[in-house]
């Protein structure tokens, strides 16, 4: 009853269908706040999200940390009640709630089922608007953090990952942590967190996204009682935006390590400063990092990893934010392969603007990849609301996501020869390696890239 | 709760069939009814080393399984655990047969594609992915111990998934060879398509690629108990690590009843009461109110053939893992003389009435619909068992919880883990012997 299955070729998929982004209606509520609703179907669940552009760059120098800190405190009490009592309104509507600091932002994001849309969202308000600060919670919140600073030290891929921004960012307000120093903390007060919030943490430049099933008109009037005594007022001037701050001094060298004796890997970092968001040619960007290091298939992957071994997997990433974050190759490679890896490296870095320039067939699974799975990220609220809040974030345009297929499918080779030759500087790389230096410290010392710095966890 | 077709294909292999059109896509998602449980001592890792060589390529497609789908916009993964083994990809609706095609050319035609060469390359992949996952990680040698301590040395899950290296340096092609003809054939899988697809040629597609496949006997189903009364008298047992870490961790286990047992879901209640949100009874003493610990977790970690219990908790700076032992232990104490509140037991019902309905927002990938699907026929035989599922939390009474604290957590049958900083083994708690992991 069935056809024998041909198998000398494999079955050649025809085009996906062109899949738009979810639209977005836009509005304003009565206090001012910007509002951004998608009637999304599917199981009843909502997402909202309230995103201000308050990040980690935006830490006092003098107070690293401190953004974080009082992102960290949203949710322990308000004036209305005490931390637990809060959590436990929460845990009633079963939702699930999300503070995630980025440097350019802060994202607080609520999920709950639909038929708690009101309280959910009147308990997203109360948590940023009207934060506690008591003195003991941000007492013990703060000592929390401290501690986990501390456990960081042990995690190699967090002492790399440290010390390289560390390394590349310099006095950058993207150069610290955002969990901030451990001196830093140890001086935060509840005053401080207090006038911090009061100053930075205001709603005018702020948007809330609520994606679910609900319609615009219940999200909106939902979202107005919930809002209606939280005016959306302008920031004082404590807010940094990095894209108006000098770009970083070079780094103190290329080459640092950490010691980590008898450690059976090494965990590395190897890049330097990248590009930022609004790079005219972050397309062709996309496409040659996939090509590099961004996907399973990729050169440095399938030479590291299938062809060699040596790691369980390795990744490049170009981090593009306000201001140009850093590209990176992540990995960590069993340790004796430590020198072999670096070299690979920065030789993939260099060849791929030069003597090995993407290939068509390359470019064509690249392009594929970024375009053809366009539906799989807008499937759940909780991706849409993120896919929005990130076009508010980066400042890009609304029709951002209409454009992206089109875009990606324009680039071609020599777009990507040039992206590559502009945005990838394997001569400038830093190199950061946390692992047994007495299996790799020499080897890495004869690779060019000046003196080895031994730097403490 | 989720609407499904079950057929049984002549050669044994499940295929279920879940429609939902709101998104253009299609997850294709395949389980095979065997985890590092089926290996045997000497042998351990095998499972999931066999995972990683179901990617290299089969027959008829002999080169990497990624490049294909992700050609065809498609995402892709596998992962193993001690029951089970499941791959998925998610597509474009229109890449559905290239994925069926693929799929089925790894079930049925993968030996002869695989040699030496691949086996040794992914051998050494996963010799560094436990590196990486395990070896180089603070607390990361846990499980080893843990699992050792609970299951006796002839329980199935005495071992660890990702194996012991010096196993896995043993394996030879010819292991992996057996335990593709063992394991991996039509009747000892099931596969699900959800999404944009249309049940009646989405059907006849999965009969043509799969049904000419050929099919070996199911493997016997692995029955405790094993050797359990030789074993307890070494439960109660003390043990500590020193590791690369900073701060002292606690870990406290018990055996419990298996995944749908008696008593399974009830326990998750329990985890819930005791460390679910900040209300919770042990992170509101440990964490908040007395702070002698940075985190807190109680886990009911039900699998196939039996359960285990585990508390985490990591001591803040300066205090002992004695201290948090004897808060632990009080409040375990509290719950099985009073149980939990109606209160307390209503804000649980909350919380899993919403995971339920969470868990509805993905059709593919690791934990989506297509996933569950398979995971309730894989155990139960029944795709449709999660409403079956849910009501079991309704039973869960205070006085249930409370009679499964008492019956379960007690001290004769609790190993106590103290992962103490290298050169502390006196900060375990008192006449801890150092646990055996490699």
């Amino acid at each position: 009853m069935t056809t024998a299955v041909d198998r000398t070729r494999l079955p050649v998929p025809g085009n996906p269908p062109l899949v738009r982004f979810p639209s977005a209606r836009v509005a304003r509520l009565p206090s001012g706040l910007g509002l951004r609703t998608v009637e999304h179907p599917g199981p009843p669940v909502v997402t909202c999200a309230l995103s201000v552009p308050v990040g980690s760059a935006s830490d006092p120098v003098d107070h690293p940390g401190l953004v974080a800190l009082t992102a960290d405190l949203f949710d322990d009490g308000s004036v209305k009640r005490p931390s637990l009592e809060l959590h436990g309104a929460l845990d009633r509507i079963g939702a699930r709630l999300g503070t995630e600091v980025g440097t350019d932002s802060t994202t607080v994001s609520l999920t709950t089922l639909s038929q708690y849309a009101v309280e959910g969202l009147r308990l997203l308000a109360e948590i940023v608007s009207q934060p506690r600060f008591d003195p003991l919670d941000v007492e013990r919140v703060r000592d929390l953090r401290r501690s986990r600073l501390r456990q960081l030290k042990t995690v190699p891929g967090a002492v790399a990952d440290r010390l390289f921004l560390e390394t590349i960012f310099g006095p950058h307000p993207y150069g610290h942590l955002g969990l901030g120093t451990d001196e830093a903390l140890a001086s935060m007060a509840a005053g401080l967190v207090r006038d911090f919030h009061g100053e930075a943490f205001r709603l005018g430049p702020a948007t809330l996204v609520v994606v679910g099933a609900l319609s615009h008109e219940e999200a909106a009037s939902v979202a107005a009682k919930a809002f209606t005594d939280v005016p959306a007022v302008p920031a004082t001037t404590v807010v940094v935006d990095a894209a108006a701050v000098p770009a970083p001094p070079a780094p103190a060298g290329r080459l640092f390590v950490v010691d980590r004796p008898g450690a059976v890997q090494t965990e590395l970092r190897i890049g330097h400063l990248g590009v930022r968001r609004l790079t005219p040619d972050y397309h062709a960007l996309l496409a040659l990092n996939m090509v590099l290091g961004g996907q399973f298939t990729s050169r440095l992957n399938q030479r590291l990893r299938e062809d060699r071994g040596y790691t369980y997997g390795v990744r490049t990433s170009f981090d593009c934010r306000r201001a140009p974050g850093p590209f990176s190759m992540d990995g960590s490679v069993q340790s004796d392969a430590t020198v072999e890896t670096v070299t690979e490296v920065l030789g993939e870095m260099s060849g791929i603007g030069r003597d090995r320039p993407v290939t068509a067939d390359e470019l064509a699974l690249a392009r594929a990849a970024l375009t053809r799975g366009f539906a799989r990220g807008f499937e759940t609220a909780g991706q849409v609301a993120r896919g929005l809040t990130r076009l508010l974030i980066q400042q890009l345009p609304p029709d951002y996501y209409d454009t992206f297929v089109p875009l990606v499918a324009g680039v071609d080779e020599a777009a990507v020869t040039e992206a590559a030759l502009t945005h990838l500087r394997p001569e400038e790389a830093v190199v950061v390696a946390v692992g047994p230096v007495e299996q790799f410290g020499a080897g890495l010392e004869t690779l060019g890239l000046g003196p080895l710095q031994v730097v403490d966890a | 709760m989720l609407d499904f077709q079950k057929y049984t294909l002549d050669n044994g292999l499940d295929v279920i069939l879940h429609e939902d059109h709101r998104c253009p896509i299609v997850a294709v998602n395949l389980w095979y009814h065997v985890g590092s449980k089926n290996e045997r001592p000497g042998r351990t890792g095998l499972a999931h080393l066999f995972e990683h060589l179901m990617f290299e390529g089969s027959a008829h497609h002999d080169s990497g399984f990624f490049e294909p789908l992700q050609k065809a916009g498609g995402a892709l993964n596998g992962s193993t655990n001690c029951d089970r083994t499941n791959y998925w990809e998610v597509v474009p609706a229109e890449a559905l047969e290239l994925a069926l095609w693929l799929e089925s050319d790894r079930m049925g035609h993968l030996l002869p594609a695989l040699t030496q060469e691949k086996f040794d390359n992914q051998r050494d992949v996963v010799i560094n992915e436990r590196r990486q996952r395990y070896e180089n990680r603070p607390y990361g040698m846990v499980s080893m111990a843990l699992m050792a301590a609970l299951f006796p040395p002839a329980h199935p899950y005495h071992w660890t998934t990702i194996g012991e290296t010096a196993d896995l340096r043993a394996a030879t092609l010819d292991d992996a060879r057996d335990f593709f003809e063992r394991y991996y054939h039509p009747a000892n899988a099931s596969l699900t398509v959800a999404g944009d697809i249309d049940p009646d040629a989405t059907l006849a597609l999965a009969q043509r690629y799969f049904s000419p496949l050929p099919t070996a006997a199911e493997p016997p189903t692995l029955t405790p108990p094993f050797d359990q009364n030789s074993f307890d008298a070494e439960l109660g047992r003390r043990l500590l690590l020193e590791d690369r870490v900073e701060l002292p961790r606690l870990y406290l286990a018990w055996r419990t009843p298996a995944l749908f047992a008696a008593g399974d879901a009830g326990l998750d209640m329990l985890a819930e009461v005791l460390s679910g949100g900040k209300t919770s009874r042990l992170y509101r003493r440990l964490v908040h109110e007395e702070r002698v610990a940075t985190d807190v977790s109680a886990v009911q970690g039900s699998r196939e053939l039996d359960g285990w219990f585990s508390i985490t908790a990591t001591a803040a700076p300066g205090r002992r893992l004695t201290e948090l032992d004897e808060i632990i232990g009080e409040e375990l104490g509290r719950l099985v003389a009073d149980g939990p509140t109606d209160d307390e037991i209503e804000r649980g019902l909350a919380q899993v009435d919403a995971q339920f309905v969470y868990r509805l927002q993905t059709v593919g990938g690791f934990n989506g619909r297509s996933d569950q699907l398979n995971a309730y026929n894989v155990y139960t035989g029944d795709p449709g068992f999660m409403s079956r599922d849910r009501a079991r939390y309704s039973d869960s009474t205070p006085a249930a919880v409370r009679m499964l604290a008492d019956r379960w957590l007690t001290s004769s049958g609790r190993v106590a883990l103290s992962v103490v900083p290298e050169g502390a083994a006196a900060d375990a708690l008192h006449g801890s012997i150092p646990a055996v992991v490699s």
